[in-house]
């Protein structure tokens, strides 16, 4: 197996696991009404999850998404309840404005090589102090085309319910696979998260990349927080407080190497997944106080950065026994 | 001997008057370069001569002032990297610059993949890597696999790989050999004549000389911005090259020894056998209190390297140390400077000054390190003493409380020297400390030199001008390849002695 997979199977293997355990001591979780809800309650911590994995793999990190969710959700609750605009025109508008503040963070972070911790942590100031001005308090959306879609869902076998905002972050995550493994952006992606210097000499278009995996990032926290609105139907300025350390939590318990230029989409899905279990296992155990989700979270990332640690010392010191280099005929030149 | 291409051939690139200055500081002074199809053309020249100066120009990293630059008859300016390459430029660097984390076929085709649907065809740009590198005995390399996980070797060859078949006409190989073991610099070397073979211009540039021997057609030398000159391999000695590299001229001995007999004091350190594979082979070396010990050598010759050695920087992995007759252990910098060692490194821009810092806290540095944070020197002291080295070592600034980086690059190499001099060092080591500074603060420093030995200190200098070697050594070490090749003394220090040393073929030991 290449090294480069070992985060990703040991990622895979700790949720397998701990499902395993969760199951024997709760049958009950065994079922499809808690994959089913699995899906559901953290949709909007996969979408973002995404497009925090793009910036991950690039070297970069994003800040700002949890304002953007909270930022989002606020700016559909006011378009929809007190200009009656549709939805889906508020959706089209807040998914644009979203893509177009990033593309100007990730301009910022190109064009004045500021590092982009400094930039997203100014763009996380900004989103959520806009949210606050158009509102102080949580707006509640009553409008028939949210009940509608949230009456929505497709019955699994066995009583449990794919809702829409689960098919949607399964659709993401998808569209994020072929994105990041089977396009140029994708390498290019990767590129620069390997070495931007290299990447450069290369010949890997830097500003377009960077530019477009903030957009990318942005506009996919817009998505999370039109999944959010539709999730708890009502827009709160001071919701998705934290939400950017979740989700590069679960970036980084799904493999990717913090640094960049190694990791997976898939792996973050898992480690959006093993987020959900922790919480699910509290809710059945009843007991426990919601803080332990926090606590396992913390821990397993101490162990994914020491395994990180490990392998990047790995794959420095195994090289593959160079190949018996026998040559042949030079490549006619022009 | 390599069939050569006719004369007659007409020049693949012509670069002429090439000249660039950086704000006042001309680098490359009306310096022409001629390549031929199916030669391989070593460029040579000492740090700060302009080679690599002149291969960013025509790589399109930096622009040139003026002067011309031709391919195939046609005026051109790169750019930048991408243009170079259209025009046929491929460059491979010493540190390839690839992307260990990407596959082997992702490094060929990065930027410009097949595609399908919008989508990297896979299939295909692996079967197409295959095909490109199948010439250069790499067919049975799994091109899906992480080029990080192959041997550098293999990267630089799939380096070459990329460069030849994005380009084409030319193809720089800036110190390819750097970080190859014999063996593989032998596959490299079989690659670059094939590619000779079928025509490529290969610009080559190296610090052994026996390479350059063993695979060029044609050497082009540049000194401090200027060409010095470019001859065919086969007119040339080894002993001519060195001296067009190091600008002697062996008739007539210029350098005047200052030193002719310094009585030797106390043994003060001895090195043993000491050594570190792959930077400097085991040397045995004396330190006497009272003396200069002289490094000369060509740049990557293992001079710096041995410089680090013997300060801690690195550690060596044979050999044992022995200061005041007691045996030591050299494991870090600051080993060596608890035992009264100091060392000034060279690049000073780098290594040694901090910039926004003034040139008292310059000075404090070393002397604050040693007594350590919980002992602090006051204002007071600290003022009194950098101002004492301003007036010993005459070191020109407005106060001492002036930024260090407002001064000159001389009075910049003076505070440096005051730092550990500030420290009351036994045995200080100084890694070209005349470099890039003007003629008089030269002369100073050379003054100085001889006089902290009469005062009883140890030194060890290197340099690259061997005048200034011979002047204030007592004894003169010379290397060649990263290994000391040759020990001088007292009246067999010459330029010219040192000179035979280095130009020495592998193997001979010079006379």
């Amino acid at each position: 197996m290449s090294p480069r997979l070992w985060p990703l199977a040991a990622t895979l293997s700790i949720f397998l696991i701990a499902y395993a355990v969760c199951v024997w001591q709760f049958p009950n979780m065994w079922s499809t009404r808690v994959l089913g809800n699995f899906l559901t309650d953290n949709a909007f911590l996969g979408i973002v999850a995404v497009g925090m994995t793009f910036v991950i793999l690039s070297g970069g990190i994003d800040l700002s998404v949890g304002s953007v969710i909270a930022f989002t959700g606020v700016l559909l609750a006011i378009l929809i309840t007190r200009y009656n605009v549709h939805p889906l025109i508020a959706f089209t508008l807040a998914l644009a404005l979203a893509a177009a503040f990033g593309a100007l963070m990730g301009a910022m972070i190109h064009y004045m090589n500021v590092p982009s911790f400094i930039v997203t942590l100014a763009g996380m100031f900004l989103a959520r102090g806009a949210a606050s001005v158009l509102t102080r308090d949580s707006i509640p959306i009553n409008h028939e085309f949210y009940s509608t879609v949230t009456s929505l869902s497709y019955r699994l076998p066995g009583g449990g319910r794919l809702s829409v905002i689960g098919l949607i972050m399964v659709a993401v995550f998808v569209v994020g696979t072929i994105l990041a493994h089977r396009t140029r952006f994708g390498s290019y992606v990767f590129a620069l998260g390997g070495n931007a210097t290299s990447a450069n000499l290369l010949g890997v278009p830097a500003a377009r990349t960077t530019i477009l995996i903030y957009a990318l990032s942005s506009f996919l926290a817009g998505l999370s927080g039109i999944v959010f609105s539709l999730y708890t139907s009502a827009g709160y300025p001071l919701a998705a407080v934290g939400v950017e350390l979740d989700t590069i939590a679960a970036v980084v318990i799904g493999g990717t190497l913090l640094s960049g230029g190694s990791g997976f989409i898939i792996g973050t899905f898992v480690g959006v997944m093993i987020q959900g279990l922790i919480q699910t296992y509290i809710v059945f155990d009843g007991t426990l106080s919601s803080w332990w989700t926090k606590i396992v979270i913390g821990g397993l990332l101490f162990v994914f950065i020491v395994l990180q640690r490990l392998l990047v010392y790995a794959s420095k010191r195994r090289w593959r026994k160079t190949p018996a280099i026998q040559i042949g005929n030079m490549p006619e030149v022009a | 001997m390599q069939e050569q291409i006719m004369p007659t051939a007409s020049p693949v690139l012509t670069a002429d008057s090439i000249t660039k200055s950086f704000l006042t500081t001309r680098v490359l002074d009306r310096v022409g370069l001629t390549l031929m199809p199916g030669e391989v053309h070593a460029l040579l020249g000492e740090n700060g001569a302009g080679k690599s100066t002149l291969i960013k120009i025509l790589t399109g990293a930096y622009t040139h002032d003026s002067g011309t630059i031709r391919i195939d008859g046609v005026d051109v300016t790169p750019r930048d990297t991408a243009h170079a390459q259209e025009l046929g430029i491929g460059t491979v660097y010493q540190e390839v610059n690839l992307l260990p984390n990407l596959t082997v076929a992702e490094n060929l085709f990065i930027g410009r993949q097949p595609t399908r649907f919008g989508l990297v065809d896979r299939r295909r740009m692996e079967r197409d890597a295959r095909r490109i590198l199948e010439p250069y005995g790499l067919e049975k390399l799994d091109v899906s696999a992480d080029l990080g996980s192959y041997s550098v070797a293999v990267q630089q060859i799939v380096a070459i790989a990329r460069a030849v078949d994005l380009s084409g006409k030319v193809l720089i190989l800036d110190e390819p050999t750097a970080s190859l073991d014999a063996r593989e610099v032998d596959v490299l070397f079989t690659v670059v004549r094939r590619l000779r073979a079928k025509g490529l211009a290969i610009v080559f540039i190296t610090h052994f000389m026996d390479q350059v021997f063993a695979l060029a057609d044609r050497v082009t030398v540049l000194r401090n911005g200027k060409l010095v000159g470019s001859k065919p391999i086969g007119d040339l000695t080894r002993m001519e090259l060195v001296t067009m590299m190091l600008g002697h001229a062996l008739e007539h001995e210029s350098a005047m020894r200052i030193v002719k007999d310094r009585p030797r004091g106390e043994r003060l350190a001895t090195f043993q056998g000491y050594g570190l594979a792959g930077k400097i082979a085991p040397f045995d070396l004396n330190v006497h209190s009272g003396e200069v010990v002289g490094v000369a050598g060509l740049l990557g010759s293992g001079r710096t390297e041995m410089a680090r050695l013997l300060f801690g920087i690195d550690s060596p992995d044979s050999g044992s140390a022995t200061v005041d007759g007691r045996s030591v252990h050299l494991r870090q910098a600051r080993d060596a400077i608890a035992l009264g060692f100091g060392f000034c490194p060279e690049d000073r821009k780098t290594d040694g000054i901090l910039g926004d810092l003034t040139v008292r806290e310059n000075i404090m540095l070393a002397l604050q390190a040693r007594r350590g944070w919980a002992k602090p020197l006051s204002f007071k002291e600290q003022a009194d003493l950098a101002d004492k080295f301003v007036k010993a070592l005459d070191i020109r600034t407005a106060s001492v409380e002036q930024p260090i980086k407002l001064l000159s690059g001389g009075n910049q190499q003076k505070v440096i020297l005051a730092r550990w001099l500030a420290t009351e060092p036994r045995f200080l080591i100084l890694d070209e400390p005349t470099r890039g500074i003007d003629v008089g603060a030269h002369a100073e420093i050379i003054r100085m030199i001889n006089r902290l030995c009469d005062e009883g200190l140890s030194l060890f200098v290197i340099s690259s001008e061997l005048e200034e070697i011979v002047a204030y050594s007592s004894r003169v070490l010379v290397l060649r390849d990263r290994q000391v090749v040759r020990e001088l003394t007292q009246e067999d220090v010459s330029t010219a002695s040192i000179m035979k040393a280095i130009a020495a073929e592998p193997g001979e030991v010079a006379a």
